[in-house]
């Protein structure tokens, strides 16, 4: 099986206009010592039916959330996707397009994207989005690439609450940027705003997640104010989905807020692809990265929308450019505001109200002790009597996901559950968590 | 068309969400939300109708045919998305313990193995989000091998003047210095050019090859020679491996490192931007600094490898991508070893395209081409004042997706065609009888190529306006600014 | 748009930049050529005021569309003045390159720099040959 066309004739019709004799004339500009002879050691091709069901055992290999009743989260969560997600996602005159550099041919994902960028300003508090990066790790290295052009500065500052990969991924890229990383230990499950102004006194950027990777909600004014104080750019990591209930980055002094966007419209997929999300006041709009659609008019004074800004991509700019970035996440994006145009201002506020009120039921039902004493959105630190890798271990034994032992990325919280509660969550299956915890901790 | 913000009434909704019945714990009042974000309050039929709009607004391949050089615009089959949606990957999280995940990272090896033996190189990262991020990945991981062996003053990247623009740009920001290399008048290297600029400062070279003029590098086997005499590296930019696969792999040419386009070669659609997906292969010299963590396979178990010491460190989050390894594995599992007549078909398609169009536009370099091919419209805009733009927004009055135009630099009034294996013969006549069409129009009335298009949804767009006067979001009438502190 | 033009009262820089040379002081600015090869101008991201300009080395951007450019300094010294009409309203630039579209004025660092620029008979040569 393939997905080929020609039928013999067409092949002997065209080589006969190209004026060869075989295919082999095309390749001989291929030169003889770097060609492939042979058959690539590849498995057979599959009939799409046994394709199917080649898939389908792999598949069943995995205990995914309909298999396993899940407190699995840590940056991704089990959120409910909107049934009109998965409608548009298979209209193949959006999924099946390349990037708009055709605006004729490309209005309905340039306005989308447009539309995308207003929801994650309006969300975020900002004046300008551009249309994705890749996930919410790489757009922290994004923020810290313009913070090093805008302020001169070589130090970054990161909480050390802000999630692992995201810190890690910034570790990778900064001494590519001629950059430094400095990081601050969290106090009791939060940042502390005198040692976040500390170490961002001469940094460039200070980001800080906000709720944190341990489900706390920082006392993000502070820690914007601590950052701004030492001259460094304060920005947020947050999550959209809190977004109805907690104040927005822009109204309480950062200049960036980033994040990872999969709790809003992407399935948790093993990972990805989601996309992550970059915002920032207008005076950073030169330097955003990546790429930005803008509302113009065509020849008759109608509105339409094209890439703008486009001087500051890779291809123009070139070595000087803002960012390699190309390809982006523009699908997964417009989940995004799918599902936000589907909650609307009342749904999403009554997301993060569920979550809240989910989380609040946990702590009441869930007989362990809190790992920290902190106000929380949905994610909840539990101290447990045994490591709580172990807890993992049995719980999955009774059907249940606990969730995430915080131990595998922070040493000295061997002893830290980390329970995730999304709206898909109920009542019962919170007591169902709570009598597997009592029984494998006992 | 109205934007989804102008068809917002307050009080209407579509989704609603369960409250459990249980009670609200108050958020303290400093970190509360203040001013509800201004979402769309539109019901659900409405939506619905919105985004159908836009879809019927927009061109994909599904639509017709897509010769976009370089983005390799091929069918995206429907069973990839069949089994991408299956509950067991679509609903499975990344945090799952390794033994809770064993088809993931089953598929994930298995699709490595794919690669590597495409590559001619044993070691595969599937990390990197896209190829500009492989790019990043493998310029890191020349620095890691240079400071491993001790050689850090190793710091410049050498390009071609063909490169894409992602090259230069991922060479500054992995903190190299960059280096232009010439092409000869037959689309090559030129070696002399490139003997003056290797020494042993050089840290490698980034190719693409074919090229992005669709031209097979004649010189190859001796670019690779330079570079590793000097210790240097070289770098597979893989754009344009949907020419070669099964026919000549990189590794074989002489390059270290190699990025694969998940969504060119192998058929993860666009989502008119992204996603993509950007594997790296490295060489065996290579492979303890690739990111952590790698999927390895001990007996007949799976799991993800983060103990590596020298790793560069990871490029993103999770394992990558993963819903794009899905499709793509799906897709080299339906063609299995014919993936190498893939190749041999996008070829011979392009060809014939040539062969059809040579004499009604200039083609700068002569020769058989690759999966590709670049035409100017040199002559009509000298004859005719007609431009390669002009050329491209009268094609989609014929219902057909315009070439890459205005790339690559070194070509004026360049038209990049790229028209796939997977076309029937019929589009491609189609395609050549538009293109002679217009050619011919170009003498008879190029005051109607000015106009085009004039079948579209809306005519040529005020592009200086936009950058001008950049507006990025919609502005709300009613409203002031929002409250906010400026501290920043 | 403005026509071809290349005033006999500057000196010219090969890379299509001018200077009006006044005392201690310049004015400068891209010629016609510079602005016509770029096309409508969007932007221009220009110095800071006291910022120093070496000769040969890019002091500012200009930017089209679908095109940047370095704008290159003719002569050597610190930024006076920037002209904030340039900023504005950058189409200036290709309306009236020479007059209203001047870029900086600076306080030269080194009169004799002048010397080596080119004449308009020899910058018309090169453009010529463009």
């Amino acid at each position: 099986m393939s997905y080929l066309s020609l039928t013999d004739d067409d092949r002997e019709a065209m080589l006969e206009a190209i004026g060869v004799a075989s295919l082999d004339e095309l390749f001989e500009q291929v030169p003889e010592g770097v060609r492939f002879e042979g058959e690539l050691d590849v498995p057979p091709a599959l009939p799409e039916s046994e394709l199917v069901r080649k898939f389908a055992e792999l598949a069943a290999r995995n205990a995914d959330t309909s298999r396993e009743l899940s407190f699995l989260g840590m940056g991704i969560y089990d959120h409910y996707v909107p049934a009109l997600v998965d409608a548009f996602l298979a209209r193949g005159e959006l999924l099946t397009a390349y990037t708009p550099y055709q605006p004729e041919m490309s209005q309905g994902v340039l306005q989308a994207i447009f539309e995308y960028q207003t929801a994650i300003c309006e969300l975020t508090g900002m004046d300008v989005s551009n249309a994705s990066g890749y996930d919410g790790t790489t757009v922290a290295a994004d923020a810290c690439f313009i913070a090093r052009a805008h302020t001169g500065r070589e130090r970054i500052v990161l909480a050390e609450a802000l999630h692992p990969m995201v810190r890690q991924v910034v570790k990778t890229y900064a001494p590519g940027f001629g950059m430094e990383v400095v990081e601050v230990a969290h106090d009791g499950g939060t940042t502390d705003p005198a040692r976040f102004a500390e170490a961002a006194a001469d940094a460039a950027i200070a980001i800080f997640q906000q709720p944190n990777a341990f489900g706390c909600l920082e006392p993000a004014p502070e820690l914007a104010a601590a950052a701004a104080e030492g001259g460094a750019l304060p920005v947020a990591h947050v999550d959209l989905a809190s977004l109805g209930v907690l104040e927005a980055p822009g109204a309480y002094g950062c200049a960036m807020a980033i994040g990872e966007g999969q709790s809003i419209g992407n399935y948790q997929s093993y990972g990805g692809p989601h996309y992550g999300f970059l915002a920032a006041r207008q005076e950073f709009i030169r330097r955003m990265p990546g790429r930005i659609v803008g509302e113009t008019t065509d020849l008759e004074a109608r509105r339409g929308f094209v890439l703008t800004l486009q001087t500051r991509e890779q291809h123009i700019r070139r070595e000087k450019a803002t960012s390699n970035i190309t390809t982006n996440q523009t699908l997964l994006a417009l989940a995004g505001l799918m599902t936000l145009c589907w909650l609307g201002p009342a749904g999403l506020r009554e997301l993060g109200e569920s979550c809240l009120a989910l989380a609040g039921y946990a702590k009441e039902r869930v007989g362990l002790p809190l790992a920290f004493d902190r106000p929380t959105f949905k994610e909840v630190a539990f101290r447990t009597p045994i490591p709580a890798r172990d807890v993992v271990a049995r719980a999955r034994e009774h059907g249940v996901h606990p969730g995430y032992a915080l131990g595998r990325d922070y040493p000295g919280l061997d002893d830290v559950l980390l329970v995730a509660l999304t709206e898909k969550r109920t009542p019962a299956e919170i007591d169902r968590l709570a009598d597997v915890l009592q029984e494998v901790t006992a | 068309m109205d934007l989804i913000f102008e068809k917002s009434r307050p009080g209407r909704r579509a989704g609603r969400v369960p409250s459990h019945d249980l009670p609200v714990p108050e958020v303290p009042e400093d970190l509360r939300r203040r001013e509800p974000p201004r979402l769309p309050e539109v019901p659900e039929n409405e939506i619905v109708r919105h985004f159908t709009a836009l879809a019927d607004r927009n061109f994909g391949i599904d639509t017709g045919f897509y010769p976009l050089g370089s983005c390799t615009m091929k069918h995206n089959p429907r069973v990839n998305e069949r089994v991408v949606g299956l509950p067991g990957f679509r609903d499975l999280h990344p945090l799952q313990e390794d033994d809770g995940a064993q088809g993931a990272l089953q598929l994930m090896w298995e699709l490595q193995q794919i690669l590597a033996e495409v590559a001619g190189l044993p070691a595969v990262t599937l990390q990197p989000a896209a190829g500009s991020q492989g790019e990043l990945t493998g310029l890191m991981l020349m620095r890691a091998a240079f400071a491993d062996r001790g050689e850090p003053g190793r710091n410049v990247i050498v390009t071609a003047d063909t490169a894409h623009g992602t090259n230069p740009a991922s060479v500054t920001m992995a903190g190299f210095e960059l280096a232009k290399v010439a092409t000869t008048d037959r689309g090559n290297l030129d070696l002399d050019d490139l003997r003056a600029k290797v020494d042993e400062r050089t840290a490698g070279l980034m190719l693409t090859n074919p090229s992005t003029l669709g031209l097979f590098d004649e010189g190859i086997e001796e670019v690779a020679r330079i570079f590793h005499a000097q210790g240097a590296f070289l770098y597979y930019d893989g754009a344009n491996l949907n020419a070669v696969v099964g026919l000549s792999r990189p590794g074989d040419m002489g390059f270290d490192i190699v990025h694969y386009n998940l969504h060119k070669t192998f058929s993860q659609p666009h989502g008119g931007g992204g996603p993509g997906g950007g594997p790296v292969a490295v060489r065996a010299e290579l492979e303890p600094f690739l990111p952590a963590p790698l999927v390895v396979r001990e007996d007949d178990r799976y799991r993800l490898d983060h103990d590596r010491p020298k790793s560069i460190g990871r490029v993103r989050g999770f394992a990558g991508p993963f819903g794009v390894f899905v499709r793509s594995y799906a897709f080299m599992r339906a063609y299995g070893p014919a993936l190498r007549e893939m190749s041999e078909v996008a070829v011979l398609n392009a060809n014939y395209l040539l062969a059809r169009l040579r004499d009604v536009y200039d083609l700068p370099y002569d020769r058989h081409c690759m999966h590709e091919f670049v035409l100017s419209a040199r002559t009509l805009k000298r004859e005719h004042g007609v431009t390669a733009l002009d050329v491209a927004k009268r094609l989609m009055d014929h219902g057909i997706h315009p070439p890459t135009i205005y790339f690559p630099l070194v070509v004026p009034e360049a038209l990049m065609i790229e028209p796939t294996e997977t076309e029937t013969k019929e589009r491609l006549d189609e395609f050549v009888e538009a293109m002679r069409s217009i050619a011919a129009e170009a003498e008879t009335s190029p005051e109607t190529l000015k106009d085009a298009p004039l079948t579209r949804p809306v005519r040529r767009l005020d592009e200086v306006k936009a950058a001008k006067q950049p507006v990025v979001r919609y502005a709300f009438e009613d409203a002031g600014a929002p409250d906010r502190i400026e501290t920043a | 748009m403005s026509t071809e033009s290349y005033p006999d009262d500057l000196r010219y820089h090969a890379e299509h930049d001018w200077a009006r040379v006044d005392g201690e002081e310049a004015v400068l600015g891209i010629t016609w050529f510079a602005q016509d090869a770029l096309g409508e101008l969007v932007h221009f991201e220009a110095p800071d005021v006291g910022a120093s300009v070496a000769k040969d080395a890019a002091y500012a951007e200009v930017e089209s569309v679908k095109a940047v450019s370095d704008v290159i300094a003719p002569l050597s010294g610190e930024v006076l003045e920037v002209n904030q009409k340039a900023v504005d309203e950058p189409e200036t630039i290709n309306e009236d390159p020479y007059g209203a579209g001047w870029l900086v004025r600076i306080r030269l660092a080194d009169a004799s720099e002048v010397d080596a620029l080119l004449d308009p008979e020899a910058y018309r040569a090169h453009v010529a040959e463009q």
